[in-house]
């Protein structure tokens, strides 16, 4: 809302400097964004032609003899609408202005024109920065002053407020005002609406009722009769320029200024077209038709309000008036209307409609219905003003039961102890209402009756006026405290705790932590081969694009989007992790978002340096990341061979736990890597699911286990075994066995001296009891019925 | 001898003779000149085992001097205390400088490996493993941190919310205006009853209500997480973002609790002297609300050039404000009995004033040079 200083002026005082009343407006919750300064000119005045000769020289000059008050001056002029006797804005030289050749602002210099001295310059729109009309110069009204600076005549200040929904009263000049006479203690002086009345009262010339007063809780209206349609006068059209509209015609100009004004919308028929002097507001008929001011032809519902006449709709109620009944330079009889529209259904029709209109912009918000008969009788004098006519006596006001009654709000001292935390002394809240334009009536010692004025309808509430009283009198006169309430259990979220700690693990292993959008394209979950296009993932309704779409179904997609991404500028390591949600589909419930981890490990296996070697990072270096996480989390995983369409067949393991899937580890298919175009000899993936890693977590973290009093032996063994035999089933026989502490593999071998399908696997294993030192008979025993188990259950035997 | 054989190497020259010293009478002279040629041979040695040679050569079991005194037993009874002494004498002699020698010896031939093991220690180190959490992680976790120590639980809630959680419990129906202030991505969702309104929650604020639903008070909690807005993105503005949400609810709460609370976990942030300030705003689910700001830690609230808060000296930081009497309600509160606070806050912008980063754009494009900065 943009608020010219000028005008607001013409209802309040305003002595503050601009900085400070924008500063003290945005304290108390009118933000004030840009302030755009008018004018600002220097050495340019408003000046009187006297007359007007031809230029001795140049057929398309004139010479003007300018009076600026107490001097005559002779001025060489080339714009085609210069006339004796008209006000003028007269830049001297030293004057800043825009030359239109250069396109830049320069000072003004004497200048001869064709021969002849100038002593300044009758200044058009663009010359002075106020519009782009250059063809010809600005004139002035007939009582602007002539010799006063223009600066002070048209220089102004335009406040762009940022308005929060709720102050609607603030997208209007008066509403401002009464908030700025709150700030600075001045009183409001609300313009003159009164006029004089004449011929055939309005009752017995137009027929109006209100059919659907739910949608209309208040309907008013006036005649105008004999108006002159035509432009408006030039501080009207100022005006609305500088509160953003464009100036149409006189009377439709009022009705704009009287909205900037006071925020009421009002609209006016071309009465000679209304069919039989009749209007009717009542909910459209199903299909009905309404070609709008827009020459847009729409098709109505019963959802929306119309004012009809007798036969058609003529209008969309508080949205925008219908072609039919527009005024036009013809027109002679105004009908005026100011109503009250019901605001949700306002806005349900303009967004159906897809027509933001100023004046649904308010409607919306609930205009109060006092409102509408005081600016209607502010109009109807403004447009008799500026378009003549009679107006005929009396207005028509229908209004419903619910329309017209003020607000009244009970605030007691109580109250505002229990909210602020600090005492208001009555008569420090009955002053900051006062101000505020609120009057209020005692009751008890510790209470006022509110009411609240016609411009507000954002205080309903105790609370309201609460807030009403704190951001006038300021917060900072509100002590500070710190709790004093009992602090209350908190309850550990588990899954939380789990992934904090499983990033923790992931960033102090050398992980760095990447964040993704949610919102993938179908095509990447199908490069990743992970699109079920049974079950398509969530989508968004209205995508601002259609690479943000749906609702990821896995990380993987993000996570090798951003290595590719970071390929373009690295050569690795690359080792990342998200943590984030991923969302599945649910029969009438909220989808379900299942916490996953995924990390992705590509590239050399350390940075490139003067000592280290140049391998990459392979399926053992995320399956050992994975283990490590799930060593320190203290849960039993398996590693089973498993196929995924991700992963390359062969270098995938399902992670498992007694009951269930945990994680994935694997790397990338090739065709994954070729469709995302990533540069690396491999790509290890792991994947945790921390819903299951919870299920699995023990019930105590870690159990203390006593260090082995008594030495372990060692043995050697390098085995023999069909190439198929996994390694972890091996390994699990040896740790298994009886005797056995633990066994770490060393060694894995094929080729020279074993057999072809045949590999070689080296274990040291250690030998060792809790209670004793065990004799090499002790291990030697152990060790044979080891070798035994082995060649029974898996076909291992000992290498020869 | 092979022992002696293998001596030659080490000790060049005129030790032969001495090999066979219990041959000879032991005298004061033969003593002289074991002490002598020992000596000699000692000054010339330069590593450890050819010292533990000499060792054995004078001073061993079948040594030079042990010789001597076995030798004692040829010579005069009258001369044989004398010799016997200058024997004992002249070991502990050869004992002392054998001693000192090795000192020496040590000491040459730790200069010589000081000299042969020096690095050049300005080559970069073998590279550790580098990760770190990402930013926004770290001041959520920060944030939050700060509030816990004020007794405050951490909670999370679904990113995809009901209309009912994240607009209507919060005192914003169906057809508000105050709805604009929030551009919603809405979920392609079949509700059979044509009633519910799937969404990306716009903000973290329904946890408010689903909170409050399901305990009574008191609370104190606060809830991170992923918000998103239907919004073009820009230095400052992105669509996908995260919040920072907080409540406190319970007997006696007030705006000054409000303003102390804030006020403490400004200083947690931003340093002890912080100074806070209120204006008014709006938010539908809490009245009054206000729009918290910290005065200026780049330029101490001066203000004049300031890049960070842009002259102004001061920084808006967050929303807040007691909780709307309607949403109290809406959870079926006693609004007589309980009041409360709320506030929220974007981490990304809070990180952004704390690291000077000048473009929102860098959190979610996990480019890895911004990202390993923190
Ligand atoms: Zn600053």
């Amino acid at each position: 809302m943009k608020i010219s200083l000028s005008w607001l002026k013409q209802y309040v005082d305003v002595d503050l400097p601009v900085s400070e009343l924008s500063h003290r407006l945005t304290m108390a919750g009118i933000e004030v964004g840009e302030v755009e300064i008018i004018g600002g000119w220097t050495e340019v005045f408003v000046g009187h032609v006297t007359d007007v000769r031809p230029h001795p020289n140049a057929d398309r000059l004139r010479l003007c003899v300018v009076n600026t008050g107490n001097e005559e001056m002779e001025v060489v002029c080339g714009a085609p609408n210069v006339a004796p006797d008209q006000n003028i804005c007269l830049a001297k030289v030293g004057a800043k202005v825009y030359n239109t050749h250069t396109e830049r602002y320069e000072i003004l210099g004497p200048a001869k024109i064709r021969g002849v001295e100038s002593q300044g310059m009758i200044c058009s729109a663009v010359e002075l920065g106020l519009g782009a009309e250059n063809d010809g110069i600005i004139v002035l009204p007939d009582d602007a002053p002539v010799g006063a600076s223009l600066d002070d005549y048209l220089g102004d200040v335009v406040l762009d407020l940022e308005l929060t929904p709720n102050r609607l009263d603030c997208l209007s000049v008066l509403g401002v005002a009464y908030e700025v006479a709150a700030i600075t203690g001045k009183e409001v002086v609300e313009p003159e609406a009164s006029y004089h009345e004449s011929g055939v009262p309005i009752s017995e010339q137009v027929k109006i009722s209100v059919a659907d007063p739910d949608l209309c809780p208040r309907y008013t209206a006036s005649l105008l009769q004999g108006v002159t349609i035509g432009p408006s006068p030039q501080w009207l059209q100022d005006l609305l320029i500088k509160g953003g509209l464009r100036p149409i015609n006189n009377v439709v100009d009022v009705t704009n200024f009287v909205m900037l004004e006071y925020n009421q919308p009002l609209h006016s028929f071309d009465y000679d077209r209304i069919k039989d002097a009749t209007v009717i507001v009542r909910r459209a008929r199903l299909g009905e038709k309404l070609t709008t001011l827009d020459d847009i032809e729409r098709t109505l519902c019963t959802d929306n309000l119309v004012i009809a006449d007798a036969n058609d709709a003529i209008g969309l109620g508080g949205v925008i008036g219908g072609a039919n009944s527009e005024i036009n330079e013809n027109t002679i009889n105004v009908l005026l209307e100011s109503a009250t529209f019901n605001g949700a259904n306002n806005r349900e029709t303009a967004q159906a409609m897809e027509l933001r209109t100023e004046a649904t912009l308010r409607f919306e918000k609930g205009l109060r219905a006092e409102l509408a008969p005081i600016a209607l009788r502010r109009a109807t004098a403004l447009i008799q003003e500026v378009a003549g006519g009679t107006i005929a006596p009396g207005i028509v006001d229908i209004v419903s039961e619910e329309g017209a009654e003020p607000a009244v709000v009970t605030l007691t001292s109580g109250k505002i102890r229990r909210m602020l935390g600090m005492d208001v002394g009555l008569k420090q809240t009955q002053e900051t209402l006062t101000s505020l334009g609120f009057t209020w009536e005692v009751e008890g010692d510790a209470a006022l009756k509110v009411t609240v004025p016609y411009w507000r309808n954002d205080v309903n509430i105790e609370e309201d006026l609460v807030e009403e009283v704190v951001r006038t009198i300021g917060y900072e006169s509100v002590p500070t405290t710190m709790l004093s309430s009992p602090i209350p259990f908190q309850h550990p979220v588990p899954v939380m705790n789990l992934r904090d700690k499983v990033k923790d693990l992931l960033t102090s292993a050398g992980i760095q932590e990447v964040i993704n959008y949610p919102l993938v394209t179908l095509q990447q979950l199908e490069q990743v081969r992970q699109l079920d296009t049974e079950a398509l993932p969530i989508r968004v309704a209205n995508p601002m694009s259609s690479d943000r779409e749906y609702l990821r179904t896995t990380l993987r997609a993000s996570i090798l989007g951003t290595l590719a991404a970071n390929q373009s500028h690295s050569i690795g390591p690359f080792r990342l992790f998200e943590a984030g949600r991923v969302f599945t589909p649910r029969e009438d419930d909220l989808p379900d978002e299942k916490e996953t981890v995924t990390g992705l490990l590509a590239g050399l296996r350390h940075e490139p340096s003067w000592l280290e070697d140049e391998t990459h990072m392979d399926f053992y270096d995320a399956k050992g990341i994975v283990e490590l996480v799930f060593e320190r989390l203290s849960v039993n995983v398996t590693y089973q061979p498993a196929e995924d369409p991700t992963f390359y067949p062969g270098r995938c393991a399902v992670i498992e736990t007694s009951d269930s899937v945990v994680g994935m580890v694997g790397e990338v298919h090739p065709v994954v890597m070729e469709r995302l175009g990533l540069d690396s000899p491999q790509v290890a993936i792991f994947e945790l699911y921390l819903e299951p890693i919870l299920a699995a977590l023990p019930e105590s973290q870690r159990n203390f286990e006593a260090l082995p009093r008594y030495p372990s032996a060692t043995r050697d063994l390098a085995l023999v075994m069909p190439a198929d035999v996994s390694a972890g089933l091996v390994t699990r026989v040896i740790t298994g066995h009886r005797g056995v502490h633990h066994a770490e593999l060393f060694d894995i071998y094929v080729g020279e001296n074993i057999s072809e399908g045949s590999k070689s696997l080296a274990f040291h294993v250690y030998f060792q009891a809790r209670d004793r030192t065990l004799t090499n008979e002790e291990v030697n025993k152990s060790l044979d019925g080891l070798l035994r188990t082995l060649d029974r259950e898996l076909n291992v035997t000992l290498r020869v | 001898m092979p022992r002696d054989q293998n001596l030659r190497d080490y000790i060049p020259g005129g030790i032969l003779s001495l090999t066979e010293p219990s041959i000879q009478r032991p005298s004061a002279q033969s003593i002289e000149d074991i002490i002598a040629a020992a000596s000699a041979e000692l000054e010339s040695i330069q590593d450890l085992a050819a010292l533990d040679q000499w060792r054995v050569l004078y001073l061993g079991r079948r040594g030079a001097l042990t010789m001597v005194l076995r030798g004692l037993a040829s010579i005069e009874v009258s001369e044989r205390k004398a010799v016997g002494a200058l024997a004992n004498q002249a070991k502990t002699t050869l004992e002392d400088r054998l001693k000192e020698r090795v000192r020496q010896v040590n000491e040459e031939s730790l200069k010589i490996s000081e000299n042969r093991d020096r690095l050049d220690v300005t080559l970069p180190g073998r590279p550790a493993l580098k990760g770190s959490l990402h930013p926004t992680t770290q001041i959520v976790r920060e944030i939050c941190d700060a509030f816990v120590a004020m007794g405050f639980g951490v909670v999370e809630g679904p990113e995809v919310e009901w209309d009912h959680y994240n607009f209507e419990m919060l005192n914003i129906p169906k057809g508000h205006p105050a709805r604009d202030m929030w551009n919603t991505l809405w979920v392609d969702y079949d509700d059979p009853e044509k009633e519910k309104a799937m969404l990306l929650r716009t903000h973290t604020s329904p946890m408010q209500a689903r909170v409050m639903e399901s305990r009574e008070p008191p609370i104190r909690v606060v809830v991170p997480g992923k918000c998103y807005r239907y919004e073009a993105t820009d230095a400052t503005h992105e669509w996908h973002f995260y919040q920072v949400e907080g409540l406190a609810v319970g007997e006696g709460i007030t705006f000054a609790d409000l303003k102390g609370t804030l006020y403490e976990f400004a200083r947690r942030m931003f340093g002890e002297e912080r100074k806070i300030r209120f204006r008014c705003d709006y938010f539908p689910f809490v009245e009054p609300g206000v729009d918290m700001s910290i005065d200026c830690f780049a330029c101490q609230g001066d203000g004049d050039g300031c890049r960070i808060c842009r002259d102004s000296g001061w920084i808006e930081i967050m929303g807040a404000g007691m909780i709307h009497p309607r949403v109290l309600e809406g959870v079926g509160y006693d609004v007589e009995k309980y009041t409360g606070f709320a506030f929220g806050m974007g981490p990304e912008r809070i990180a952004m004033l704390k690291y000077g980063i000048d473009d929102i754009r860098h959190f979610y494009a996990n480019d890895l040079r911004f990202l390993r900065q923190f």
